[in-house]
């Protein structure tokens, strides 16, 4: 590719001893804490689980994960790219590397699952689905047109709403799935995705915001209304193709709800209120659940109808975070 | 607009900044936390991000607001400020209650500092919220911490 990115015009050696953001450091050990690699996962262990699928649930979820595929390509390849030219720190253009190299391994992972559940034709035709799917071509060319852009903040917006919002009517079905016992090794590495793209969209999200600082209130105006703009351009055609995906087994009405509550998050990544109203942000609770095994309980004890405090599953006191 | 320099905070006592907020929040340079306890609009002492300001000491009862930190298998899941926060007893003492910030995505580790914090130490988690919290969680919350502290006050001689 030829055009749009930018190469750095000058480079100094990049000195981890001398830190101008320490929110770069935080970020780049949480990313290498978290580096993970498909083999890892046995999904070879959801081969049954897969047979119990009926062809159409198979379609389905071959055309969600070649659609997340394309996503994650665009991430790796321009987008988390794209960002190294505006970095302000050295650090921070070490942290898009990072981010870069994380969304290949994720594209990876979804051919790693197909492999594993499907034939080489329903590989080949999924993929054949994904370039002819007119809303996830449209997607895919609104994002590419802002990383194509000049603009370092609204290149920010456009990845924070890609990481933070985009994915998220794909990483519906894995969820979905899960709750319902099935491809549970699948929903294992989709976790691991869904881990680092929040850590993505709110490192490029905080970006965002300190650039956001430094320049003048008309401006900081100006890409607010940006970036709700283009909230409710990627919005209007994920519901489109949230229902060219779902309509036949039932399901777009619970997408959607999971769609604006990843919204909301996205928005506030950005250091933004939240859009959607609580009425239409209710994502089933087995959904959320699936998502976070903590997330459902009833943490509201203010309400009364928690007497006590809910301990999460994985908590562990004894660790060496205690020495009082 | 900043909730920072609270009047509950009284001048620094050698290396200690006195406290007598009735919220104690930690938020790093994100600021995720910090605004959503702007929202609030209540008095509210921030925990010190850095070992060159006073540390902090509550005199009073107090709820705490931590975000949740750490990688893989929730270790670190508490900020170290925080912990160190912590270590001192009264601090220990003073506490009533914890509100998580956090994120679902991170899956089991979801909001485990407040988690860890409130069974550590015997007091109830209050509330959960993601990232800087809805207008819903921010009406809830203050809803919420109203009744608790009058309940509180009703409940003590």
């Amino acid at each position: 590719m030829s055009d749009g990115v930018k190469l750095l015009g000058k480079v100094e050696a990049i000195n981890w001893n001398r830190i101008q953001d320490e929110k770069d450091v935080e970020v780049w050990n949480r990313l290498t804490n978290n580096f993970w690699l498909p083999e890892k996962v046995p999904v070879s262990n959801d081969v049954q689980s897969w047979g119990t699928l009926t062809e159409e649930e198979k379609l389905l979820t071959m055309r969600v994960f070649t659609g997340l595929t394309l996503l994650d390509t665009i991430q790796g390849t321009v987008g988390a790219v794209a960002l190294i030219p505006d970095a302000i720190t050295p650090h921070e253009e070490a942290v898009y590397t990072n981010i870069a190299f994380m969304e290949s391994v994720h594209a990876k992972s979804y051919s790693s699952i197909f492999s594993t559940l499907a034939s080489t034709k329903e590989i080949d035709d999924a993929f054949r689905w994904s370039v002819e799917n007119e809303y996830l071509q449209k997607k895919a060319q609104i994002v590419m047109s802002y990383y194509h852009g000049d603009d370092p903040l609204k290149k920010k917006v456009a990845s924070t709403l890609l990481e933070s919002f985009l994915f998220y009517s794909g990483f519906y079905l894995p969820m979905y799935w899960s709750s319902h016992a099935k491809l549970t090794n699948t929903a294992d590495m989709i976790r691991l995705i869904i881990r680092d793209e929040a850590v993505h969209g709110y490192y490029i999200g905080y970006k965002y915001q300190r650039g956001l600082e430094t320049v003048p209130a008309d401006r900081q105006a100006e890409l607010k209304d940006y970036t709700y703009d283009l909230l409710y351009e990627l919005y209007e055609n994920e519901v489109q193709y949230t229902h060219s995906l779902y309509d036949g087994v039932g399901l777009a009405e619970d997408v959607k709800k999971f769609l604006h509550y990843n919204a909301n998050k996205a928005l506030m990544n950005l250091g933004y209120e939240a859009m959607f109203p609580s009425t239409v942000t209710n994502v089933n609770p087995a959904i959320l659940s699936a998502l976070s095994p903590n997330a459902d309980e009833n943490h509201d004890f203010f309400s009364g109808s928690g007497s006590s405090y809910v301990i999460g599953k994985a908590v562990n006191t004894e660790d060496e975070d205690w020495d009082f | 607009m900043s909730v920072d320099t609270s009047s509950a905070a009284l001048a620094p006592e050698g290396e200690r900044l006195v406290s007598h907020a009735r919220l104690v929040y930690f938020s790093s340079v994100s600021e995720n936390t910090k605004r959503f306890i702007d929202k609030l609009g209540r008095d509210a002492q921030r925990i010190p991000l850095h070992r060159s300001e006073p540390e902090l000491a509550c005199a009073s009862d107090y709820v705490l607001v931590v975000p949740t930190y750490g990688g893989e298998k929730g270790e670190h899941a508490i900020p170290p400020q925080v912990l160190r926060f912590l270590r001192d007893p009264e601090n220990r003492e003073h506490l009533q209650g914890v509100i998580g910030a956090g994120n679902t995505n991170f899956g089991t580790n979801y909001n485990l500092a407040a988690h860890k914090i409130a069974k550590k130490l015997g007091v109830p988690v209050l509330y959960l919220f993601e990232l800087m919290g809805t207008p819903e969680d921010v009406a809830r919350v203050n809803q919420g911490l109203d009744e608790f502290w009058t309940l509180r006050s009703q409940s003590r001689p």
